[in-house]
Parts: C-alpha cells; structure tokens; sequence
C-alpha cells in the first residue's frame, strides 16, 4: 500500500513541470476566456503549476514578481488540428506519421480500416517544429491522424498533447476518433461519397458481431476500438458539405457517437441543427473560395453566423496546418474583423477546443486551470502583436526556436 | 542606304518577324468621373507618408496630390479622413486563373510537366478569368498580379501580368505595355517531377545543367538570328540587280524565342529558388549567359544574402512566414523579408503564391514588419508598403506606371479603414485606373465569377 501510495505521488510529480516557480504576474490586461470576460489591471498568481488566484492587488510573498504593465494576458492558444511532433518537414515521408497508408506503398490491398491505428505512438515532444509554434503563443494541440492516398476513410485515434517538450502522454479525456467524408475522401472509398457511409455502415456491423462472407473490414482491435466509440465516445467527421453534415449529425446520434464537424466549410447552412444537436465546428476562417464542389457556399462569415446561431466553434488551419499553427491567431482576428465579437475570436483558439476536446484543465485563466498563459505585446489576435513571454504548466518557456538562432545568426549588422 | 528601310527591317527581325504582338492586350480604361479623396493619409508607396492630404483621380490618373486641394466642380468626394490610401496592391506570384477555383482536375492548367523545360507555352493561354480568386483578391486591394505558370519545370514558360479587374477574356485583363516574365525554377520540384520518372533532372546538379543546355541553345539562336538580320540588311542596301535570293529567315522556335527574349533583356527572369546557395549559383547562370535575374520568388533563405541580391539588383519576392513543408523550406524565419529589406538599394517584395495570402497582403506584410521591428529594423509602414507596391511593380517592369501614388501614374489606389498593417484592417474602396471596381459599402455591387452564379443555394431542413 505504501508503495503505491508511493508510485502515485511519483506519478502526480511527473505529471507537473518540473520547475515551476510561483510567478505573480502583476497589472495585466487579463482576457480570462471564461464567463469573467476581460480583466483590466488584474494580477494571476501561478504556483505549482496551477493558476492560484486572479484579482486585483495580490500578494504572495513567494513569488516572481512580473509587471505586465497592462499588457495583454490569455490561456495558451491551441494549434489546431495538427500533426505537430507526427512530422518535421511535410514532403519528406521519413519525416511523416500522421497518416496509415498500406495502399500507398502496396497497391491492390483490400480495402480496410485500422481504427486503431493510433498517432500517440509516433508522438515526438521534442520535434524542432514545436518551439516554433510555442513561442508564438500555442501550448496544445490535437494530434489528428490523415485520411491520405492509401489510407482509409477512419483515420485512426489523436489526442491532445501538451506542447511543453517533455510530456510525451496524450490527454486520456481527449480521445478521438477520425473519420473523412465527402469529396476529399472519396477516392478511397471506391470515388463515390455514398460508399463512405456503406463502409463505416458495414464496419459498424461487423463491430457488432455481424458475419460476413467477403473480406473484412476490421481487425479485432479495430472491432474493440469502433466499439469503445459507438458507446459515446467522441468522433470528429471531416465533412463541408451542408447536406453531408446533416447526414453526418444523423449518423452519429443513430450509432451513439459524439460527433465533432472539422472542415464545416458550409457548416453555416445548417447552422440551426448543429445548435439544437449542441455539435461543436472545427473551421479555418479563412476560407472563401471553392476548393471543390462541397464548398460552394465558402464565406468569412462562417464563423460569426455560426457563433450568432449558438453552436460552439473552435479553428483550425486547412493546409500545412502543423508548420503553420501559429496561424491560427491570425485566422481567428479575420473571423473578427468578419464579425465575430473578439471575445469569442478568442474562445474559440482557447477555451472551446479545450472542451470540445475534454480538457477541462486548461483553456481558460480561472482559479485551479493550468497556467498555461501567455503574456502579449499588443492586442493578442493583431498581426502586429507578438508574444512575450509563454508559460506551459507554470513554466516560463524559453521563447527560442532554430528561427531565433537562425534570425541571431544572420541579423543585419548596423 | 535607306535607313528607315534598315529601321524596319530590325524591328521586324525579333520575335517573331510579327507586326505586331500576338494576343495583345485588349483592356479598356473605362470611363469615370473625377474623384478626389480628401484628408486622407497616404503610403505613396516610395517610402514617404502624407498626413491630411487629398489625391485626385481624372480621366484615369493621378491628377493632383496635395494637401488642400481646390474641389473641381466635377469630382466626387470622397472622405478619406481617419483612413488611409495606399497604392494598389500588386502580386508579383499568383496562380489566380492558371489554377482557378473550384480545384478540380481540369482546373490543373498551370505546370506543362511534360518536358523540364517549356518556355514556349505560356501562362496567358491556361488562364481562366472566371476565377472566383480574382474577385476576393480584389477585396484585398489588389490591382495587379502577375500570374505564372508553376514550378514543375526548370524553366516553365512566360508569365502574364494583369489588371484586377472583372473580365471573360484573358486579354480584356492583360496589363497594357507589361513585358512578359519568365517562370524558372531551382531545387525540389523540377528534380522530383523528372527524377521519380527516372528523367532528367534527378538532381541540383541535374537542373543546373538543363539551364545550360537551354541558354546555349538560345544562345545560338539569337547568333542565328543577328547573321540573318545582318545578311538582310546587306541584302536590301545591295542593288536590286545583282545581289541574288533574298536571305532564308532561321526557323521560328517557339521555345528559344521566348530564352532569347531573355536574352535580349525584353524577358524578365522570376526564379522560384529557395535556398541561398542555389540562388547563388543562378546569379552565377545569368553571368554566364549574360543576362539578369529580375526577382527570386519564394526565397525563403534570402535573408542569408541579403547584401549578393542587393549589389545584383535582384528583389526577392518572399512569404511572411511559410517554411517547413520540404527540405528546402526548413530554415525559413519570419525576419526574411526585414532583413533582405534592410540591405543597401535592395528590392524586398511580399509575394502570395495562394487564393487566400492574395486577399491579405497587408497582413503578411504586417507580419514580416513586426518581427523585423522587435528584431531593432524599426521599419515604418511607409516603408513596408513598399513591398506590396513599388518594389513589386519594379520587378515586373510596371513601376513607371502603377507602384506609387504620384502625379502621372495610373489611378490604381485602395482606400482602407485604417492602417493596412493590421488584422482588422479593410479594402474600403478599390479603384483601378481611376474606376472604382470594388465598394465594400455597396456588397450588391460586389462581382462574382460566373462559376458562383446559382451555386450558393442554403440546405434547410
């Protein structure tokens, strides 16, 4: 007994940083991300590696002292969708783990789903495209498996990861299952969309004990997986397309899935439905032009209209959505200046992709959150403002990246 | 000798021994009222900045920038109080049409990946201008663009340069008197393309020397062409009795037409080149072959010779921020375009290369001039605005014409709601010699592309 007394406070120090020191930063525009909105000259005590208080005047006389000097304080940014620590330089397949893709190096496989392919086994904390994001501001991240050429309409199993360099751990409540719909995956499911559908039907089936004479879908760890999902469990569909988001949202509560919208380019058209399902988006503001035939109704406003009729958004970024993370910012001040109020610009790169993703620890500045904040020279969603200083789990992040080094290296001298 | 017989002679001989320039351009300036825009702070865009100051636009121009203009009796006001005018934005990089919205297959018209080396197709005959892109451009202030064919090839083919605005041909577009560029590509992409094939190129080594064998074939041309030209004038100042057939005209070559443009210095040279030792080995090609490098495109190591590209008077046109999608792209930094900008007489361009960088210029460079600001550039926006206008109307031969908010030039300016420099920042109004071709105010009047028509309909349950 002792001993696993012992192991379990052994676990619960390793699952806090390891040098957190007890900062007060002090007079900070605290934009808190939570119910308590903006915070004008307030201070945030961080001890332990938790947020301790927020308020006006603190006093701890262990304490860092920082002066904000009115400088603007939010929770770490999410990074989107990424494959952040699954790929150092995208073009190079050595590189590249986000994506199960027998097909592609051994044609005319059978076709087949690997549920449980899971990216938390390639997950490298320390990959050199993390600091660059870190310092601009994005301390987590969800790791999301690829439907490529080669792979499969279910993706496999992500998860949010903390981007403090060290944690190689998933967080366990932010599980997710992957599925690509609509006209991006349709060559993998024999070019048309409406196989997609016959496929995940029949791999349901087969997960429920269904016998069949041709090949099967699923291994038996798919099966157990697929299961672990039908019951409730989280399950993010890849999907623009009105019509197949209404179709998706029918699928999902008929298999007892929790569905989350990625893409959503025309989420805004049946806005109404996935505020009545309570279904969060996962959008990239920035799109407005038709990629393909599922994204005619492609505007800026998809986020405001989506916010307006109450379902709760989150971003992230279409393409080389990994180097480019830090981004995100970026994409969440056009959704304002696109109509989008500012605080829910924000919410929707901090606290939103925190509870949509089950993470209820971070993503917001209050009392008993992680102090995972970061501390702005200017208006946190402007262009021109840049981060400080961040801190992950209470620890102020050295703000270097080999940008810096390079950036040092080859500065004009005067 | 007749000399103006001479005259004509030469100025039929390159290119083409055409009259005139086929697919010309066939764009009108419209017809518009004066317009003057008061109070106004101006980026004229050659690095100065005018507070309270009024510009008026007549007949196509820029009549008159001032501060306190008289109102002409004819000109329609605008209030530019609290808001700024800048040049229109100009991209020097797009694929707008060559790669046109939706993206499907057949809209793959922009790398002829059929040879490595292509200069004889040409970018205007893949452009498709109903393309939803140019309209969204045009609400980020663009006025033009020079559209390019991809990067597939070593040496891919001529570039276009247009004007913004709404059109169904591509010659209704073309910018009148714009000299044509020419698409060269380093590194990656070429050596992939034909090396996975098992094709030259495999290698860096592989496309230098299909840039060689290319030049040396101009080069030939061009010496074939010269003695022709030689051997007709002495032909026509001979006497008509005794000089004996008129001299055979060398065949046209479509191709070494278009590298012996190059050559002849009517061609500008737009290189898609990433890292710096490679740009240094094609500043080394042009050498050789006696010709120039007009822009880097893409550059994403310039700033590790921003002083070779300043002395060679070669701009870089580059991204605010993109790096890591291949090897070539790894050491990519945010202070690229400051520190290039920073050299002596250099030539700094924010570049798009993308449907969405297009529509938020001013934010890349926004970007770009932060992280050059905390890295102790102090660079002012009129200063930075130059990269999107003046340097980037130079480095596609236009700069005589549009770049700057000066007396004589083209009317082509944006009115925005604010500093461009910033997140929040709007196109207000967009004129475009002198028309206004977008108002953000009146979203009726706004242009969709054939293509959006009757696509947009709303699923309800």
């Amino acid at each position: 007994m002792i001993r696993r007394l012992f192991t379990l406070a052994l676990a619960l120090a390793l699952a806090l940083p390891a040098a957190a020191e007890t900062v007060l930063i002090r007079n900070a525009r605290v934009h808190t991300a939570d119910v308590a909105g903006t915070l004008e000259g307030s201070d945030v005590l961080v001890r332990d590696g938790l947020i301790a208080e927020v308020g006006k005047a603190l006093v701890a006389a262990d304490a860092r002292v920082l002066e904000a000097n009115g400088r603007a304080l939010t929770p770490g940014l999410f990074g989107g969708l990424t494959a952040l620590g699954l790929e150092d330089v995208s073009a190079e397949i050595g590189s590249v783990d986000h994506a199960y893709t027998p097909g592609a190096v051994m044609p005319a496989q059978p076709l087949s789903m690997r549920p449980e392919f899971d990216v938390a086994h390639a997950y490298n904390p320390a990959s050199m495209v993390i600091p660059v994001q870190v310092i601009e501001g994005v301390t987590f991240t969800l790791l999301a498996p690829s439907s490529m050429p080669g792979g499969s309409l279910v993706g496999g199993l992500g998860g949010l990861a903390t981007l403090d360099g060290s944690s190689i751990d998933l967080l366990p409540a932010s599980r997710t299952l992957f599925v690509a719909l609509g006209s991006g995956a349709s060559p993998l499911t024999g070019n048309s969309r409406a196989a997609q559908f016959m496929l995940l039907d029949q791999a349901i089936r087969e997960t429920r004990g269904a016998l069949f004479e041709g090949d099967r879908l699923l291994t038996l760890a798919g099966r157990e997986t697929m299961a672990k999902y039908l019951g409730g469990g989280r399950v993010l569909f890849y999907v623009d397309r009105a019509v197949d988001i209404r179709r998706t949202l029918a699928f999902a509560k008929k298999h007892g899935m929790k569905p989350v919208i990625a893409g959503g380019v025309e989420a805004w058209q049946v806005a109404a439905e996935l505020a009545a399902a309570k279904v969060p988006v996962l959008i990239d503001p920035l799109v407005n032009l038709p990629g393909n035939f599922d994204q005619f109704g492609a505007t800026l406003e998809n986020a405001a209209r989506l916010h307006e009729a109450g379902v709760r958004i989150a971003f992230t970024m279409s393409g080389d959505s990994s180097h480019m993370a830090r981004k995100l910012r970026q994409a969440a001040g056009n959704a304002v200046a696109n109509g989008l109020p500012w605080d829910a610009g924000l919410a929707a790169v901090t606290a939103n992709p925190a509870a949509i993703f089950g993470a209820n620890d971070r993503g917001r500045i209050s009392v008993g959150q992680r102090a995972d904040l970061v501390l702005w020279s200017g208006d946190p969603l402007e262009v021109t403002s840049l981060a400080d200083q961040v801190w992950i789990g209470g620890e102020a992040q050295p703000m270097t990246s080999r940008q810096t080094l390079l950036r040092d290296r080859y500065a004009p001298k005067r | 000798m007749n000399l103006l017989r001479i005259a004509i002679v030469l100025a039929l001989a390159p290119p083409l021994l055409a009259a005139e320039a086929p697919y010309p351009s066939t764009y009108q300036v419209p017809a518009s009222a004066p317009v003057l825009i008061r109070d106004a702070t101006v980026l004229v865009g050659d690095g100065s900045k005018l507070e309270a100051a009024d510009v008026l636009l007549r007949d196509g121009r820029i009549a008159a920038v001032a501060l306190d203009l008289e109102v002409p009796a004819d000109a329609r006001i605008v209030e530019g109080k609290g808001k700024v005018l800048t040049p229109g934005l100009i991209d020097v990089h797009s694929h707008l049409g060559v790669y046109a919205s939706p993206g499907m297959m057949s809209h793959q018209d922009g790398n002829e990946m059929t040879a490595p080396t292509t200069p004889n197709v040409w970018a205007e005959h893949s452009l498709n201008p109903n393309d939803p892109g140019f309209d969204t451009a045009r609400a980020g202030g663009v006025t033009s663009m020079q559209i390019l064919p991809g990067s597939a090839n070593l040496i891919g083919g001529r570039g276009i340069t247009v004007k913004n605005v709404p059109a169904t041909t591509y010659q209704a577009m073309k910018f009148p008197g714009a000299p044509y560029g020419l698409k060269m590509a380093c590194g990656e992409n070429p050596k992939r393309v034909y090396g996975t094939k098992g094709a030259a190129p495999m290698t860096n080594m592989g496309n230098v020397a299909g840039y060689r064998k290319a030049f040396l074939d101009a080069q030939e041309y061009v010496r074939a062409q010269d003695e022709f030209t030689r051997k007709l004038v002495a032909w026509e100042s001979n006497d008509k009795k005794d000089r004996g057939d008129r001299p055979t005209a060398p065949k046209t070559d479509l191709a070494l037409d278009t590298l012996a443009g190059v050559l002849r210095g009517e061609i500008l040279v737009h290189n898609h080149c990433y890292r710096a030792d490679e740009m240094a080995t094609m500043l080394d090609l042009a050498s050789e072959f006696g010709f120039r490098i007009t822009a880097f495109h893409h550059g994403v190591e310039a700033y590790k010779i921003a002083d070779l590209l300043a002395a060679k008077g070669t701009c870089a046109a580059l991204w605010a921020d993109w790096w890591g999608f291949k090897m070539e792209a790894l050491d990519g930094i945010q202070e690229n375009l400051a520190f290039v900008d920073a050299a002596k007489d250099s030539c700094a361009i924010v570049h798009s290369d993308s449907p969405e960088g297009i529509q938020r210029l001013n934010q890349e460079a926004a970007k770009a001039m932060a992280h050059g600001n905390r890295a102790g550039l102090e660079i002012a926006p009129e200063r930075a605005i130059r990269w999107l206008t003046a340097n980037a109307a130079k480095a596609i031969g236009v700069a005589e014409k549009v770049g700057t908010i000066e007396v004589g030039k083209q009317a082509d300016v944006v009115l925005w709601n604010g500093s461009p420099f910033s997140v929040y920042a709007k196109a207000e109004q967009v004129w475009i010699d002198g028309a206004l071709r977008f108002d953000r105010s009146d979203r009726n009047s706004w242009h969709q592309a054939d293509v959006m028509l009757g696509m947009r309909k709303e699923v309800t349950p």
